[in-house]
């Protein structure tokens, strides 16, 4: 238990003059700005992003900036941030079939309706370090080519299966909102949306594990990727005054639609389940891995055998929060004294009688 | 008004409202001055605050909380009592408070020529983006093929 301290002021005050000083780092070295941070790391300041749960890439890049690169740290200021803003209302659904794309590609059909898209992405590159990167070389301008003229027409992997029945539909919408995490306090077992909110802004280093764990074999799901398409889309909000969806502006996302294991009986023909998963940016990697852990949550509603921690909904929701989980792990290099003199006492009080028992008997 | 009529409008106005979402502070200040510069007293001074954005699980099915998206509010009379109102991504104020006179100047039916003229630019710069975009995605548009397997 932590006991609340008091004094070290002096001490704490020099320590964050410190940090500041420290975070700048060399002084000869050009301080960095916001907009650099936005434009040059944006994959991190994506991630920042998805995991603070507030779209805002120039909040997201000051944080960074501030934080010294920590993602966590930076996830906290803005998480830190939005608990003092007022909130307006819920958006319409976003509809990622209307999205503007800049990659889009699947690994179960080649020849998709509109065609697959690399876009801008590091797959098939052979990760050698270019040198050339930090000798400030130009870099080629991107090639162009005239869009086909399917090119807008993009349909989702799943619409195309499931236009013969051959995967299960999208749960239905029922007209009642979608519980939020960030107003009650998660009940165990929780719903599909309510888990896919939490998916969305959990740490991506444990998501991915848990996704990893699935596919080797602690609640295998036999998993393919139906989809990943990277791009822009319309956020509208419907304000009180106005009575109809206004057009905020665009955000990127990434969705994966992940198609799984088929299940049948009786009564229900075979078809394929699905593993659903969307992040604020270009958040591949997320993406993929929660839409794995989305399909192993939804193991008891499929009745297959529970048994493996991605499975777990209780496991999986109460730590895939980073902040929760750094703020728990973190607490304990504040002071303990009272706490740790207690255990010291008993410790001491034990030793004594132990030593006793032995002077006894020898 | 009949309810088409009515639905035009509102599409009008969305539209307006869809390219002011995208320009730039300075473009917006640019068509402000292009319509004559209104004064305008706020209804509200322009606000940050939150909207939660949602999705659908399965990119079409029930819906779900994604995350929050930063977005600036504002909303302004005219001396002739017309009002507009903005609602925009991100935190600048005063793009919010440009493109909320812009609004309400189009309330008024004479108006609405000037208003799209002054926007003119910001949508053309939006088509040139957007079609850029469009070529540079298309030169990576790929067609895997399938290779035989060999008897195994």
């Amino acid at each position: 238990m932590y006991v609340a301290v008091k004094g070290g002021e002096a001490a704490i005050d020099n320590a964050h003059r410190l940090l500041a000083e420290v975070r700048r780092g060399d002084p000869a070295v050009p301080d960095l700005s916001v907009a650099q941070i936005r434009e040059q790391m944006a994959l991190l300041v994506d991630r920042v992003m998805a995991e603070g749960s507030l779209n805002d890439p120039d909040l997201a890049a000051l944080a960074l900036k501030q934080a010294r690169g920590d993602v966590v740290e930076a996830v906290f200021l803005v998480r830190a941030f939005r608990t003092t803003l007022p909130r307006f209302g819920a958006s319409e659904p976003l509809d990622t079939g209307r999205m503007t794309l800049r990659r889009r590609i699947s690994a179960t059909f080649k020849d998709l309706p509109g065609g697959q898209v690399l876009g801008p992405t590091f797959d098939y590159t052979h990760r050698l370090v270019d040198f050339a990167l930090a000798a400030d070389g130009e870099t080629e301008p991107a090639a162009e080519a005239a869009p086909r003229e399917d090119a807008a027409l993009t349909p989702r992997v799943t619409d195309l299966l499931g236009r013969d029945g051959l995967i299960e539909p999208s749960p239905p919408d029922d007209g009642a909102p979608p519980g939020d995490i960030t107003r009650e306090p998660v009940d165990f077992p929780c719903d599909r949306a309510t888990r896919l909110q939490a998916l969305a802004r959990g740490d991506e280093g444990f998501i991915l594990a848990l996704g990893y764990s699935t596919q080797r074999g602690y609640g295998r799901t036999h998993p393919f990727v139906g989809e990943v398409r990277v791009g822009t889309v319309a956020v509208e909000f419907v304000p009180e005054e106005l009575g109809f969806p206004v057009p905020l502006g665009t955000v990127q996302v990434t969705e994966c639609q992940m198609v799984n294991q088929f299940h049948g009986s009786r009564s229900v023909p075979p078809q394929f389940t699905r593993g659903y998963g969307l992040v604020f940016g270009q958040g591949e990697r997320k993406a993929m891995a929660m839409a794995l852990v989305d399909r192993a949550l939804r193991a008891a509603e499929l009745g297959e055998p529970l048994a493996s921690p991605a499975q777990d909904q209780e496991f999986v929701l109460a730590h895939c929060d980073s902040l929760q989980a750094t703020g728990f792990v973190e607490h304990l290099k504040l002071p303990h004294y009272v706490d740790f003199q207690a255990e010291l006492e008993l410790v001491r009080r034990m030793r004594a009688g132990f030593e006793d028992r032995r002077e006894a008997a020898e | 008004m009949s309810g088409t009529d009515q639905g035009r409008e509102v599409e009008g106005r969305r539209a307006v409202m869809a390219l002011c979402a995208e320009a730039t502070e300075g473009e917006l200040a640019r068509a402000l001055d292009a319509c004559g510069t209104p004064e305008a007293e706020d209804i509200r001074v322009p606000e940050i605050g939150l909207v939660m954005a949602t999705g659908r699980i399965g990119g079409d099915g029930k819906p779900f909380n994604l995350g929050e998206v930063s977005v600036t509010r504002a909303a302004v009379r005219l001396g002739d009592g017309r009002t507009g109102f903005a609602y925009h991504l991100g935190r600048d104020r005063r793009r919010a408070r440009h493109a909320a006179i812009l609004d309400a100047l189009w309330q008024g039916v004479a108006d609405r020529g000037g208003v799209e003229a002054a926007l003119a630019p910001v949508a053309h710069r939006r088509t040139e983006v957007a079609a850029r975009e469009a070529r540079r995605t298309a030169a990576t548009r790929v067609d895997f093929l399938t290779l035989a397997r060999g008897e195994d």
